[in-house]
């Protein structure tokens, strides 16, 4: 396995081909079948017209899902998958990741999946910084067991399982994770091409784990969850895409920005600031992604998307390897000498 | 008054005190020179769940039992014939399983009114009549210590803290047990507090030298070497046979190990032990819980290593779901279930043999999994090994059922010779004109091992059913009956070695047949009644599944069957329905192993209603 170094932290040691692909090499022989209009399509389209450009080999691609609409996505990959478990999908991811670190590995997991059965995993992964990036589909909704609310269900949804509206408290994805302290979290739209798009390509640069939050749509018990965010009068009002660096503006003419208020962050109009009070994003700054998450609020008012944080940390699995590398240096692997131990006596005959 | 020395051919010494009075590490020592001058040995520590129950209550006990030979023995010992007790509490709670003329050694100074209250003595024991029937002797054994080390300048209270070690050092002069061992161990174990070190090897000299001076002691015994095969041999506890196993797996089949696992009693030794041996190309990764332990081990496996993962019952529960995956997806897998007292957390710290039937059939649809056991501390070793040999050539997750009397049982092991060692090397698919995911070898049904990086055999697998040989998704009815009976005859194929029958004279009617740790007592047990001039066989089982090829045969060879578990008749109830064979059941769930003398009673009637 000759890995060229691409100087591209994330995929350091993942081997890399010369050979030209295109989406088309991505599309495994399964026939897809998500219900029409799904979100998910789009999201499959946008990760197999995007990973030819990492240049990787293909077999060195591997996607591990759990369970619901979204955990379908490996079949549909021309690339090594496993389709696992409910919830469990980062743990299984993990012990992939750790056991080689030629794979470029991928989580895909939803709301109901990574957020309620396998919330643990999640933020468990998030915190020891295994370098997978995972990638969550929030429809706010259970699809495959045909629509009851899910954890990022907005207060008081009427469903299947709550006909007089939920009970629950919705979980912000992505305070969650970077409650966590995860080193790499993003949010982009399902309808969003570009944006997404550029949010996956950072994600795998990065190095850790990185969570990538995709608000997507389900046409079928939950439509429409997002339309005040593609709607282009309402998206420009709403929408607060963040780039490391530069000041957080939006609006059509960039006429609403971010300022600093209290321990948080508010939105205000550009007009009524100090150019100077433009709050300037900054992905390394835990304090500053976390008030950009509480933005975001559930009704979608303002969503913050793009990178929220983008840190450098040590990742579990390089981590777990050196410390493997180094005591095989440091010490032979003697079984006979291991076996035997320190106290022996002998019989003879 | 000189003293006297007397020969015997075995003994049986508990020590019991307080769970912060160093009791297992007191037997430990003890054994460690037991084991250096060559006895054959066994033991059986016991302790509370608690890390310190109440200090001086009866939860609180914490005992060590060592038994030591001329010849091979089996089991831990039934009895003490010794018991040091260095509290109330350890008095009360053991002085039960001392026979009449048992030697009976007490610490008195924690005799106090107090501490006899807190446990229920209305009067002194040591002052009244009700230890007559034993030899008594009452030793100020906190006091002498504390004045060993008046000279150290080390306080009261650390002083104090090394009468376990006083205690040793009077039963080694008793025993006439080598000494150099223990001084040495103490000064590695406290080498970063030389003080302690040295306080504790003095403490070790003066129990050794009230023994040789104040002749209270009338007698001492000798126990001679055992006349073991011929080899080199170590100590060894199943916990730890169980981690070598596995090192040991991973250098004959040179895979990388990753084990995922949750701290749980008691299996956390396993946890403990592989994370020392990281130089044997072996992965430690103490997970969030018990099903991401599993999960990562099954993805560690995925990627062409021997994904293991360490838990006890709870802990099976917790994993079924991903062992039925596992089954799925047809990757190796060993799953390591050191069984403990349940139902539900139950008696973490005791023994049980009641996840034979978890192990079996606790998941959901048709879900076979092998299941191997070892019969004793020692035996981890080979059984594990063996658990990977079938885990790796018949792709499939493997139930290692190791249980708490083999996990932190130890004895005496004769050290292979690694190149002895099966071969377990495995062969991953490379070749993309013929592979197919659910291909299947003719002979072993197992399908290719096809790890992620091999150009062109890109393919999905999970947990939904499989179309034979292609691997897609199908729910097609024909191919799901299909699939369901391959797999269970993927793992019905296995190959294990026949089951032998012990039946030295080849008369027995009656045949016992045991599986997992109880193999000590049976044997024991069998032994003595053969000496009574009673023919019994013992039949003992390491692979529960599939059964060995000849056990239908061997069970319908007998009269009678009988079946002593430490569960409520897990294997007998598999053995009546498989085999239509009239097994009776002896049961018993006291946490604690089978006793050689009980089983020997069961058996003799058992025999005797058969021949009469």
């Amino acid at each position: 396995m000759t890995a060229i170094d691409l100087g591209i932290p994330g995929l350091t040691g993942v081997p890399t081909t010369d050979e030209k692909q295109t989406a088309r090499d991505y599309k495994s022989d399964q026939e897809v079948r998500w219900c029409p209009g799904c979100g998910d399509y789009i999201v499959l389209n946008a990760v197999q017209s995007f990973l030819p450009s990492l240049g990787l080999k293909r077999e060195n691609i591997v996607f591990v899902s759990g369970i619901g609409c979204s955990s379908r996505f490996p079949y549909y990959m021309n690339t090594y998958g496993m389709h696992s478990i409910h919830g469990r999908a980062p743990a299984i991811a993990t012990g992939l990741a750790v056991a080689r670190p030629d794979l470029s590995v991928w989580v895909v997991t939803g709301d109901g999946d990574a957020l309620s059965i396998g919330g643990n995993h999640l933020i468990h992964t998030l915190r020891r910084n295994v370098n997978l990036k995972i990638l969550l589909f929030n429809n706010r909704i259970y699809g495959l067991t045909k629509g009851q609310y899910s954890p990022t269900s907005e207060e008081g949804k009427v469903t299947k399982s709550t006909p007089l509206g939920s009970l629950d408290h919705p979980f912000n994805p992505v305070s969650l994770a970077l409650g966590a302290e995860a080193s790499f979290v993003g949010r982009a739209l399902d309808s969003d091409k570009a944006g997404l798009t550029s949010v996956l390509r950072q994600a795998a640069e990065h190095r850790g784990s990185a969570l990538v939050e995709i608000y997507q749509n389900c046409p079928i018990f939950n439509d429409g969850a997002f339309d005040v965010l593609k709607d282009p009068d309402e998206a420009q009002r709403r929408i607060i895409n963040v780039v490391d660096g530069e000041p957080i503006r939006f609006g059509r003419e960039g006429e609403y920005c971010v300022i600093r208020e209290g321990f948080g962050l508010a939105v205000a109009k550009s007009a009524d600031v100090d150019a100077s009070d433009v709050v300037i994003h900054d992905a390394s700054d835990l304090n500053l992604s976390f008030a950009l998450s509480r933005l975001s609020t559930q009704d979608l008012t303002h969503t913050v998307t793009g990178v929220f944080r983008r840190a450098d940390r040590p990742t579990y699995d390089d981590s777990a390897r050196a410390q493997v590398n180094e005591a095989k240096t440091s010490k032979a692997a003697d079984l006979s000498k291991l076996l035997h131990g320190k106290d022996t006596w002998t019989v003879v005959g | 008054m000189s003293t006297e020395t007397r020969k015997l051919d075995r003994v049986v010494i508990r020590f019991a005190g307080d769970s912060g009075d160093g009791m297992q590490l007191t037997g430990d020592r003890f054994t460690s020179e037991a084991a250096a001058f060559g006895n054959d040995l066994a033991t059986q520590p016991n302790f509370p769940a608690e890390i310190r129950a109440p200090q001086g209550t009866l939860p609180g006990v914490s005992s060590f039992q060592l038994h030591f030979a001329d010849y091979d023995i089996l089991t831990p010992g039934d009895r003490p014939d010794v018991l040091v007790a260095m509290n109330p509490a350890a008095l009360k709670a053991n002085v039960v399983d001392l026979p009449d003329g048992g030697i009976l050694i007490v610490n008195t100074d924690e005799f106090t009114k107090r501490n006899l209250t807190k446990v229920g003595y209305d009067s002194n024991p040591l002052e009244d009549e009700s230890l007559e029937k034993f030899q008594v002797h009452k030793v100020a054994m906190a006091t002498l210590t504390i004045g060993a080390l008046e000279e150290t300048g080390l306080g009261k209270k650390d002083a104090e803290r090394a009468k376990n070690m006083f205690a040793l050092g009077l039963l080694s002069w008793m025993y006439h047990r080598p000494t150099e061992g223990t001084e040495r161990f103490l000064r590695e174990k406290f080498a970063k507090k030389p003080d302690i070190a040295e306080a504790n090897v003095l403490a070790f000299r003066a129990g050794w030298n009230y023994g040789e001076t104040t002749e209270a002691f009338a007698v001492t015994y000798e126990v001679a070497p055992a006349k073991l095969n011929v080899g080199t041999y170590r100590q060894i506890t199943g916990n730890t046979a169980t981690a070598y196993g596995i090192v040991a797996a991973a250098q004959r089949s040179k895979l990388p190990v990753v084990l995922g696992t949750y701290p749980i009693t008691p299996a956390s030794d396993i946890l403990h032990e592989l994370s020392k041996h990281k130089n044997f190309d072996i992965t430690t990764v103490q997970a969030e819980d018990e099903i991401a332990g599993i999960g990562i081990a099954l993805g560690a496996s995925y990627g062409g290593a021997l994904g293991v993962t360490s838990t006890s019952g709870p802990g099976i529960a917790l994993k079924s779901e991903t062992i039925g995956l596992a089954v799925m997806t047809e990757l190796p897998l060993l799953v390591i279930d050191v069984q403990r007292g349940g139902p539900s957390t139950g008696l973490p710290t005791k023994t049980e043999q009641a996840d034979l039937l978890q192990a079996m059939f606790g998941r959901n649809g048709e879900s076979p999994v092998p299941i191997v056991a070892p019969q004793s501390p020692s035996d981890c070793f080979d059984a594990v090994v063996d658990a990977v040999r079938i885990a790796l050539t018949y792709r499939t997750p493997v139930l290692f059922l190791s249980d708490g009397a083999v996990a932190n049982g130890s004895e005496p092991w004769l050290i292979p010779d690694v190149d002895t060692l099966p071969d377990l090397s495995v062969e991953f698919a490379t070749d993309p004109e013929t592979f197919q995911p659910y291909s299947r070898d003719p002979e072993t049904l197992a399908r290719p091992w096809a790890v992620p990086g091999t150009p062109g055999l890109q393919h999905r697998i999970g947990g939904l059913e499989k179309q034979d040989v292609t691997g897609n998704i199908s729910y097609d009815p024909e191919n799901h009956d299909r699939m369901v009976r391959l797999r269970q005859a993927k793992i019905d194929g296995i190959e294990v070695p026949d089951v032998e029958v012990d039946d030295p004279s080849g008369e027995a009617k009656v045949l016992v047949v045991g599986w997992g740790s109880s193999y000590g007592p049976i044997g024991a047990a069998a032994r003595r009644v053969r000496k009574l001039g009673l023919p019994v066989a013992h039949a003992h089982l390491r692979h529960l599944n599939p059964f060995p090829k000849n056990l239908g045969e061997v069970l319908k060879s007998y009269e009678k069957v009988i079946v002593p578990e430490m569960n409520l008749g897990q294997l007998a109830l598999l053995l009546r329905a498989k085999y239509l064979v009239d097994a009776v059941s002896y049961t018993k769930v006291q946490g604690l192993p089978f006793k050689a003398e009980e089983l020997q009673n069961v058996l003799a009637d058992v025999i005797k209603g058969v021949s009469a």
